[in-house]
């Protein structure tokens, strides 16, 4: 890739796309297009694209590999921090507008509703993730302990599908297409895994084994 | 070259097709003060009196009240059905009424509408769901329906059950509920003077989304209660399955009161958002018809009978 495509001007470009759907939300509130129920709307709107963030995030590593664009790790953490902006959005929403800061309540929600318990767990646990975004904090914790805890994404995904599946009355259509695409994103990184130990050894040679990027 | 612009005419003021293709109909029936025979939606309805039931709560905007509601044989999305239910047939249109009745009929919507005075009753309407509306309802109750074709002492419970067509609701498979979707309630409930035989709504002919022709409103239970696009009525001895208690008993009960004392398994039922307000405000029992209905139920669980 040429210089000039990559950080300078792609990062500030993906970085206002990532925002665009709480501009086009922003967009809809001041343009009537909210329909008959905007707390609702807002809820699902940015509870939405909390999810798709986090499955965008997932879908960084096994795209450098099918794509061959090794690059595109320096987007990982800006997707993940969209993810978690998207969920604060969607837990603020619920804090404010839908329970509007009844804390008793919530406590009750979160314990006795089961989609809200795991959604509630899905956000907290991308808390720490956040925190730990940092290159400093990767240095701190050093590279392996720093990856084994943001593992975490993959567990915070499940459980913000299953919020999602939980919450629907009866037409489980898009919860499951969420969950087939973090199946799909999971299932990637097994395949990936498995051949390139043992299989790598036996056929390849040093030399071209080298050259292909990891 | 001077190129003057035609008249702008509002899309409310263009007649609609069918109806315009129906006209001389009209002309065929001068008599009927109602429109007979082909029901358009959003035809204005005359003569229609007021109600003392009704309340004076803040209507919800007709927009709102027509966009946003649940009709799960066209789509399980919001607005699904305002769009998806555009071109359902709703005429001609029969209901068959049936079952443990000593004059067994089946009614066209010209009988419908002959059957009682209409008036216009404006209720309160809970969802499920904890969304709520204030809609100018049109119709009679439904006891005058019922009167007609008298039912025997055997008939305790009254079924309904709306249109299915899966060619005209092709949605409909991916809804998660089973079809014809059923409704019931008890003989009692149902000669109550509140339920309502609904042919309309903000003075006007029910739109399709909205459960055209004709549909029931039980205004102190939740909106699923009150079935839509009827096409058949049973009177029968046992108590007729109702479809979301099918899909999901553990959720929702027959008899589906408002009570914001028991909970939906998974969520609370305490309070609702009224479409329109920022504010939730607390949701009353019986949707606050407790003092017309309260006695249907007395000496009943009703966290047993949810």
């Amino acid at each position: 890739m040429p210089a000039w495509t990559s950080a300078s001007i792609t990062k500030p470009l993906v970085f206002a796309l990532c925002l665009s759907p709480l501009g086009a939300l922003v967009w809809r509130g001041f343009h009537d297009g909210l329909g008959a129920n905007p707390i609702e709307f807002i809820t699902h709107a940015t509870g939405d694209w909390t999810l798709r963030f986090l499955l965008i995030t997932l879908a960084v590593t096994p795209a450098r590999r099918l794509l061959g664009m090794p690059g595109l790790i320096r987007y990982r953490r800006m997707l993940g921090l969209f993810a978690f902006f998207y969920g604060c959005l969607h837990f603020i929403t619920y804090l404010w507008l839908d329970k509007f800061f009844d804390l008793h309540e919530i406590a009750v929600d979160i314990g006795k509703r089961p989609f809200i318990t795991a959604g509630f767990a899905a956000f907290v646990m991308l808390i720490p993730l956040a925190m730990t975004s940092t290159n400093n904090w990767v240095r701190r914790l050093g590279g392996k302990r720093w990856q084994r805890l943001h593992r975490l994404i993959y567990v915070s995904a499940a459980a913000g599908c299953l919020h999602y599946y939980w919450l629907v009355k009866s037409d489980v259509r898009a919860p499951l297409a969420y969950a087939a695409v973090l199946a799909l994103l999971l299932a990637a990184r097994m395949i990936a895994r498995r051949p390139s130990r043992p299989a790598a050894r036996g056929k390849e040679s040093p030399a071209t084994s080298a050259a292909t990027p990891r | 070259m001077l190129i003057r612009k035609p008249p702008q005419i509002r899309a409310s003021e263009i007649t609609p097709k069918h109806v315009y293709l129906n006209r001389r109909k009209f002309l065929a029936v001068p008599a009927l003060a109602a429109f007979p025979g082909l029901a358009p939606a959003g035809v204005r309805l005359a003569d229609v009196r007021k109600s003392p039931f009704s309340t004076d709560e803040k209507i919800t905007p007709y927009q709102h009240a027509t966009h946003y509601n649940n009709f799960y044989e066209f789509g399980t999305g919001k607005e699904q059905p305002a769009e998806l239910a555009k071109n359902l047939r709703i005429s001609p249109w029969a209901i068959s009424v049936e079952g443990h009745v000593a004059r067994p009929r089946v009614f066209d919507f010209d009988d419908i509408m002959k059957l009682a005075p209409l008036e216009e009753r404006i209720y309160r309407l809970r969802c499920v769901e904890g969304w709520s509306m204030v809609i100018p309802w049109i119709g009679y109750p439904l006891n005058a329906l019922i009167r007609q074709v008298e039912p025997t002492s055997k008939a305790k419970y009254v079924a309904f059950e709306s249109l299915y067509d899966s060619k005209q609701m092709p949605a409909a498979r991916w809804a998660g509920i089973p079809f014809p979707y059923v409704e019931g309630l008890r003989m009692d409930e149902a000669m109550h003077p509140l339920t309502l035989l609904c042919v309309g709504m903000y003075g006007e002919t029910l739109p399709n989304q909205s459960g055209a022709p004709v549909r029931l409103v039980v205004p102190w239970k939740y909106g699923f209660k009150s079935i839509k696009s009827i096409v058949k009525i049973k009177f029968t001895e046992k108590q007729p399955p109702t479809t979301w208690s099918r899909a999901n008993p553990q959720e929702y009960g027959f008899y589906s009161n408002v009570n914001p004392q028991v909970d939906h398994p998974r969520w609370s039922q305490a309070k609702e958002r009224r479409l329109g307000e920022f504010f939730k405000r607390n949701t009353l029992m019986f949707n606050g018809y407790g003092d017309q209905v309260a006695q249907l139920y007395a000496g009943m669980d009703l966290r047993k009978y949810y």
